[in-house]
């Protein structure tokens, strides 16, 4: 658990917003890996009780600055995106198994990201590219405004895009989109809302394709104590945010 | 450090503060934010004879200024408990004391008897008062008939401490504690959660797959020092107070009301490290009251 000072506050778009955080005694960030997540201390007040749970969307090390995407989907996302730069935040992190990077470079990967679950795609996909990987990114919202830091993840490989209504890439749902018709991919990685990674893990399924999702399960703690985030697995309910957020889709019951 | 010292039946704790049962898991999931030895106590989750899976997901929601809750006591069952978890955490210097829940009464008193060897687990916690499982758990709080009923039946097998843990959700909480008592108790503890619901408006569905689950959080605080209060002048047992308890302050409050010892529980997530905060508030405050010991608070509310 430590305090995080806001070092910028980015507007993206009218729901989502990038902030920049750094340890607030300046001490070096721990190792943190790809699909983990952090909790992160709203201001007291009645509505906004618990801690909220935003995955890492990037981890700059050079700055020792992590980058998160948050959405403003309630009271606690909203006053988190009104920070200003040079206010704290308290978070408890890192959180949460991160996403398996494949043992062989030739492995052709795809990352998998709707609306905000583009978030932890980014790191995920710099930590591939340095690893010796190619990866590609297929990214979906519902209009061009929906995608999210284009320009970032072009540094790290292709970018695919569709929207709902064809203002960006190609009109439809990712599942949809022709670049997975083309190309034959060895491993996906997604993260959005339910229907699309189901959709996702259905088609991987399908194809006989290596999947992994993460999760967005309501939480408490974050850290295994209230056993809240439970997610129904072949191995019985286990709790999200220690064995997941991550998992491969055969561990999960969503298909057979 | 002897002057937070505080005891419940034979158990000696060596401050007043505990955390509650379902919030901090068996203790590890705390080990990194603290030196969990600082603890008066750990009551650990609720476990049962046999192993359960708990309730379907979504088992939570935040309210204002608290949670619902619907886990349905998830948990290994005490075999698993006694072989692959009570090894790994009896080094701690702290009383590890175990939540016991179970559907019938004879549940109840296998568990317990399971328990009774494990040299580091001093006493146990029976969980007469679960909202959220379909058979036993409240339902055997809710009368004073039935609590009497099962605290007899582990009191008759368990020889060291026996807690009993009430529900909220009865008309007169004093009846039960004193039933609680009168079957041989060493202690009480109170309060529970309270029986709520949460209804998503745009969707007009629950927000808990169970429908209704437990309140907890400072929401219920007021409630709960309330009902220690009169549990404290109802039985001559010690009382051991918890309900929405977020910092020092609130402690000293419930030990004033007339609890010996108190458990954090809900706070825990929100600050893991609330408990070691809550020890040194209280010693801050027997200080600046001129108080030599913790014990010289219990029950002291003037009126």
């Amino acid at each position: 658990m430590l305090d995080f000072l806001v070092r910028s506050n980015e507007q993206l778009n009218s729901r989502n917003h990038l902030l920049k955080v750094s340890p607030s005694t300046g001490e070096k960030l721990p190792p943190m890996y790809p699909g983990q997540f952090v909790q992160i201390r709203v201001e007291d007040s009645p509505s906004t009780f618990l801690r909220r749970p935003i995955s890492i969307h990037f981890v700059d090390e050079k700055a020792n600055e992590m980058w998160l995407l948050v959405q403003k989907i309630g009271e606690g996302t909203q006053k988190i995106c009104a920070k200003k730069e040079g206010s704290l935040l308290n978070m408890i992190f890192p959180l949460g198994k991160s996403f398996s990077i494949p043992d062989d470079t030739e492995t052709k990967t795809v990352l998998i990201g709707g609306g905000v679950g583009t978030a932890p795609m980014l790191f995920l996909g710099r930590v591939l590219k340095e690893s010796g990987f190619s990866p590609d990114f297929l990214l979906g919202g519902r209009s061009e405004n929906d995608l999210l830091q284009i320009n970032e993840f072009e540094k790290y490989g292709t970018v695919y895009c569709t929207t709902e209504d064809g203002t960006k890439g190609e009109k439809g749902l990712v599942t949809h989109h022709s670049v997975l018709q083309k190309k034959k991919y060895d491993f996906i990685y997604t993260c959005g809302p339910q229907p699309m990674m189901m959709a996702v893990a259905r088609y991987a399924h399908e194809n006989n394709i290596t999947c992994e999702v993460s999760l967005e399960n309501l939480m408490a703690c974050g850290f295994g104590a209230c056993l809240c985030c439970t997610e129904k697995t072949k191995n019985g309910n286990v709790c999200t945010c220690t064995e997941g957020p991550v998992f491969n889709i055969k561990e999960l019951t969503w298909i057979d | 450090m002897d002057r937070l010292k505080v005891t419940i039946g034979n158990l000696e704790l060596k401050n007043p503060v505990t955390t509650a049962s379902g919030t901090f898991g068996y203790g590890r999931e705390y080990a990194d934010f603290m030196d969990l030895d600082r603890l008066g106590g750990i009551f650990v989750k609720g476990t049962t004879l046999e192993p359960r899976e708990g309730n379907d997901y979504p088992r939570m929601a935040e309210t204002a200024s608290g949670m619902l809750n619907a886990v349905g006591l998830q948990n290994k069952g005490v075999d698993y408990f006694v072989t692959h978890i009570y090894p790994e955490i009896k080094h701690y210097d702290t009383a590890i004391i175990v939540n016991v829940s179970g559907s019938t009464i004879e549940d109840y008193a296998a568990c317990a008897e399971k328990l009774i060897d494990l040299e580091k687990i001093p006493a146990i916690e029976l969980n007469i008062s679960c909202p959220n499982v379909k058979e036993g758990g409240m339902a055997f709080g809710t009368s004073a008939a039935s609590a009497a009923r099962v605290t007899q039946a582990v009191r008759k097998v368990y020889p060291k401490t026996l807690i009993v843990k009430l529900s909220p959700n009865v008309t007169d909480i004093t009846e039960i504690a004193r039933a609680a008592e009168a079957e041989g108790a060493d202690a009480v503890s109170l309060v529970n959660t309270f029986l709520g619901m949460a209804i998503d408006a745009e969707s007009r569905k629950p927000l808990l797959s169970t429908v209704t689950g437990g309140l907890s959080g400072p929401c219920i605080k007021p409630i709960a020092l309330r009902m220690v209060w009169q549990v404290y002048h109802a039985v001559n047992i010690p009382v051991i107070g918890m309900g929405g308890i977020s910092n020092w302050k609130d402690a000293v409050e419930f030990m004033l009301a007339g609890a010996t010892a108190v458990q954090i529980g809900t706070y825990n997530f929100i600050d893991p490290t609330v408990s070691i905060q809550v020890i040194e508030g209280i010693k801050n405050y027997l200080n600046r009251h001129n108080l030599h010991t913790v014990s010289e608070l219990i029950g002291k509310l003037e009126i």
